[in-house]
């Protein structure tokens, strides 16, 4: 199965028992009316927060991304020993 | 007494590598190359470096594409500076692409295990015998190095382009799941049949081509091991990050995500 199918299946899974669900009283099932109330704008609500879950995750990585000013240095030094080295054994940059 | 102490504060690397049963093993390096005269020099010296102090074996492929700017010209000297067993030429007449290029050096490469990366000093070859290490640790098919774990992490690189990496890799992770967590860097250890296994079945190019080998290493189980980088940022030559990278990748993960 790809990892589309894989999705769809997902969502139609979640989809379906969401429908089932607020259409309960035609199909004869009776929640109270608080919970159908709830349920009603509940896939807003998990758009929202899986939207604002993803930001914050991107985010934060952002912000912690490590900047890595050892490793250009280190590399800045190797570069002038390497130049010099290279020099030495008869390379013509 | 004394003598113990002494062996055990010897840096790994620095202890006869036959005691860790790698006498056998050989790691062919290859480096395909655009334009990189001021880089490939230093590259290979870095890399010959890395190798004599951790004393493994290991053969350098310099796969040049007829670069305009005289690499190849280059390369001939590092050939005799080095010597030509340690350092191949395997040049082709014209630009035709990453990918290939990977296949051309592999079919000349003599060790069981190849390493890929880029040209360019953005990765650098101290991390090798961590990825040695990792192999050996775990047994592993693939060790991928990763900017995004651990000590891992990125220089020279603005908010923008941070922003577009972290964006790109996390919708990358949510939609493929791939088991790794750099899908896009290059610097990487395949032991020989499954690297040829895997190009074999990979048909995107650019960024998408490093992805779909991820991804195609998880469809056939082999397994991963990771190794956090620095990754800086090319000092010479140009760069290219622009939409139509970006848009490629998103056709690219699109394609994956329907097909895989
Ligand atoms: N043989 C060969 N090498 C190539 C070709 N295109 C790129 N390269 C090399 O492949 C490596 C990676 O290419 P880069 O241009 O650094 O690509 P990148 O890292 O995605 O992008 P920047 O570093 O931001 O420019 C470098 O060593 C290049 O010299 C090609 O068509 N043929
Ligand atoms: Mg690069």
């Amino acid at each position: 199965m790809t990892k589309l199918a894989q999705w769809l299946w997902g969502l139609a899974l979640l989809g379906s028992t969401w429908a089932a669900l607020t259409m309960g009283p035609t199909l004869g099932l009776e929640l109270p009316l608080t919970c159908r109330e709830v349920l009603w704008p509940l896939p807003a609500y998990l758009l929202v927060t899986v939207g604002c879950f993803a930001l914050g995750t991107v985010g934060y990585r952002v912000a912690t991304f490590h900047d890595c000013e050892d490793a250009a240095l280190e590399l800045q030094t190797q570069i002038q020993e390497a130049r010099a080295d290279l020099v030495r054994k008869g390379l013509l940059f | 007494m004394a003598s113990v102490g002494v062996s055990r504060s010897l840096p790994r690397s620095r202890r006869d590598p036959e005691e860790r049963g790698s006498r056998r093993d050989k790691f062919s390096v290859l480096l395909p190359t655009y334009n990189e005269r001021e880089n490939l020099p230093l590259i290979v010296w870095l890399l010959v470096k890395s190798f004599t102090e951790s004393g493994f074996n290991y053969e350098i492929i310099i796969i040049d594409d007829g670069s305009p700017d005289g690499t190849r010209e280059v390369a001939e000297q590092l050939e005799n500076i080095f010597g030509s067993d340690k350092i191949l030429l395997r040049p082709r007449e014209k630009k035709l692409g990453l990918g290939t290029a990977y296949i051309h050096g592999m079919k000349h490469a003599t060790g069981n295990y190849i390493i890929i990366m880029d040209a360019d000093l953005s990765h650098h070859p101290k991390f090798i015998p961590e990825f040695i290490r990792k192999q050996k640790e775990g047994n592993f098919d693939i060790v991928s190095g990763t900017r995004y774990k651990g000590n891992g992490g990125v220089y020279g690189w603005d908010l923008k382009r941070k922003i577009i990496s972290r964006g790109a890799n996390f919708i990358t992770q949510v939609l493929l799941r791939p088991g790794a967590s750099d899908l896009t860097g290059s610097f990487r250890l395949y032991r020989k049949e499954v690297l040829q296994k895997l190009i074999e079945k990979c048909v995107s190019k650019g960024y998408v081509f490093q992805m779909e080998m991820i991804v195609r290493a998880r469809q056939l189980n082999y397994t991963i091991g990771e190794v956090p980088i620095s990754f800086v940022d090319r000092v010479y030559g140009e760069s290219k990050l622009g939409g139509n990278e970006i848009v490629s990748f998103l056709k690219g993960l699109l394609t994956l995500f329907a097909t895989t």
